[in-house]
């Protein structure tokens, strides 16, 4: 099959380095200590974060660190044919570990001895991309709960598909068998916190693939930044002196 | 916009933006370019010795911010003073709780901070207002004075080894009932000489507790009884003893009236709205807000006060009375 046509667009018309548009909300979770959405063209998720709070289980409670929990979901409706899939199925065991790992890095959970952190990621629309929607999701509503960070984390996918580099692959590109490459960069420590491949690519491909996932995370970055800062202009001037 | 889930029509939706656009330029202040979030490095001059507080790091030499916030200078200290976050405990704060354990000697109590916070048997008064060592009877009587899901009142002690402790050492502290306890960011409240409010025009008792946890309800005499002496004291209960069966004065206090209910509904609902649109949580805020809803040409009925137009309403009005208080 054709990823890339002649003129050099994909199938959803993007050109190879283009990324899906990306949108972004605080707050959309009442209840909740701190809770985003983020949209990736079609992918759609909300990551609800409750805590630093009371250790459930207390034979788990580190006496040095919080405990980092977190529990990803694909809503039934959320893939074009509806499946009921069991909770806790390996697919989302192993994005659940993923993301706790990843956001575990980036929490100073020093500071918050004998307390747990829990990050609930829920997708509702799923077009590929999942795992780095959720984990933009995950940053923004930690840092919306006053959660200390050392930095922000930022994920983006990329793919090697038709002897091209793609950014940000849908779920077709996704599905076709090609690499794919999930990237988490703490973008102002310039670090990896996160580096997944399926399939395999020459050394040489894949720094040109990886170099694009970093420019496709700090794009994220500095749209996840406007909108954090936005935030807290807003609740300052709201709240008045 | 966060929280704000509302159906505005069209002019409803200029009216909100435009209060809203106002109360941005009333607080364009100087250092209004002192919000930070996580990652951005703050500005220091590193000569003049430097204190990292709160909210700071340093990478690289750099100090730079690990919560979103405002950055706050005191001499040589920087720190960062985070907006939404849960509560942190200061000794003497007066806090309202959620009883969710009773444990020997001890309640556990949800007060929204990172730990739950414990009250000792020992560290309250006790009902019969003597002061003496607590007994074993007392310890099984425990739940007489506070059970699980109880909503109570009290003062934060200080840290001791096994947490946040509690007391409550007076009357006006201890069980909170006939009224509704609200939740709204701990930010919003702040730190005041007065937390206890008397509304005798509407009769009812407003607590502001520095955690988040307001409650509204309907108002109570403190009764200090502890300096009761012996011979009154049996006298009274003695007295009591004859009254077994409700007299119908006692049934009253048992009763509140429905106009009682509804300010304490009115109330509430006042301080949901301005909590969902973020405003500072003070007495006369929340007081204006009421008389806003009453005083209106057709009185706002209380469920429609959480309706779109009460919101507009709400951030006009708040709008003019920080215009109102810039201006003197």
């Amino acid at each position: 099959m054709e990823f890339v046509s002649p003129e050099g667009l994909r199938l959803d018309g993007r050109r190879p380095m283009e990324m899906r548009q990306i949108r972004a909300e605080i707050g959309v979770v009442a209840k909740a200590d701190g809770s985003a959405m983020f949209e990736m063209g079609n992918t759609k998720v909300v990551a609800a974060v409750y805590g630093p709070r009371e250790v459930q289980n207390r034979s788990q409670q580190l006496n040095a660190n919080a405990l980092v929990r977190c529990e990803y979901t694909m809503a039934n409706f959320s893939t074009g044919d509806r499946m009921r899939k069991p909770k806790g199925d390996r697919r989302s065991t192993e994005i659940s570990l993923v993301i706790r790992q990843t956001m575990e890095e980036c929490i100073l959970t020093n500071l918050m001895p004998r307390s747990q952190i829990d990050i609930f990621v829920q997708v509702l629309q799923a077009d590929g991309g999942t795992r780095s929607a959720c984990i933009n999701a995950a940053t923004l509503a930690l840092a919306d709960a006053g959660i200390p960070m050392r930095d922000i984390v930022t994920s983006c996918s990329a793919g090697y598909l038709n002897s091209t580099p793609l950014l940000d692959l849908n779920y077709i590109e996704d599905s076709a068998g090609g690499t794919d490459v999930t990237l988490g960069i703490m973008p102002k420590l310039d670090k990896v916190t996160l580096l997944q491949m399926d399939a395999k690519l020459s050394l040489d491909t894949f720094e040109n693939v990886m170099q694009l996932a970093i420019e496709g995370c700090k794009a994220v970055a500095d749209y996840i930044r406007e909108i954090l800062l936005e935030n807290t202009k807003q609740l300052q001037y709201r709240r008045g002196t | 916009m966060r929280g704000l889930q509302l159906s505005l029509n069209q002019t409803q939706k200029v009216r909100l933006q435009r209060a809203l656009e106002k109360l941005e330029s009333l607080s364009s202040k100087p250092n209004s370019n002192a919000s930070v979030i996580v990652a951005d490095s703050i500005p220091v001059n590193h000569e003049d010795g430097l204190l990292k507080g709160h909210g700071t790091s340093e990478v690289n030499g750099e100090v730079v911010a690990t919560v979103c916030g405002v950055v706050e200078r005191v001499n040589k200290l920087v720190y960062v003073r985070s907006l939404r976050a849960r509560y942190k405990p200061e000794v003497g704060d007066i806090i309202v709780g959620r009883v969710i354990e009773v444990a020997p000697k001890r309640w556990r109590v949800e007060i929204n901070y990172s730990h739950d916070a414990v009250l000792m048997l020992s560290s309250m008064n006790l009902p019969d207002g003597i002061q003496r060592r607590r007994t074993a009877l007392d310890e099984l009587n425990m739940r007489t004075i506070f059970e699980e899901n109880d909503v109570i009142c009290a003062e934060v002690r200080g840290f001791q080894h096994d947490g946040l402790h509690l007391q409550a050492r007076s009357q006006k502290y201890g069980k909170l009932g006939r009224g509704q306890m609200l939740t709204v960011p701990p930010y919003l409240v702040k730190r005041r000489k007065q937390h206890f409010h008397n509304l005798e025009k509407y009769g009812i008792d407003l607590i502001l507790g520095c955690n988040g946890f307001i409650w509204v309800g309907e108002h109570v005499e403190v009764t200090d009884d502890m300096v009761v002496d012996q011979v009154s004291n049996s006298e009274q209960q003695s007295a009591k003893a004859d009254k077994k069966i409700l007299s119908p004065e006692e049934q009253e206090r048992s009763y509140t009236p429905q106009e009682t209910r509804e300010n304490i509904c009115r109330t509430a609902n006042a301080i949901r709205v301005l909590s969902t649109l973020g405003f500072n949580i003070t007495v006369e805020v929340i007081m204006d807000t009421v008389e806003l809803s009453i005083s209106l040409k057709q009185q706002v009925p209380i469920h429609e006060m959480l309706g779109a137009e009460f919101y507009v309403l709400v951030a006009e009005k708040e709008a003019a009375r920080r215009s109102l208080t810039k201006k003197k």
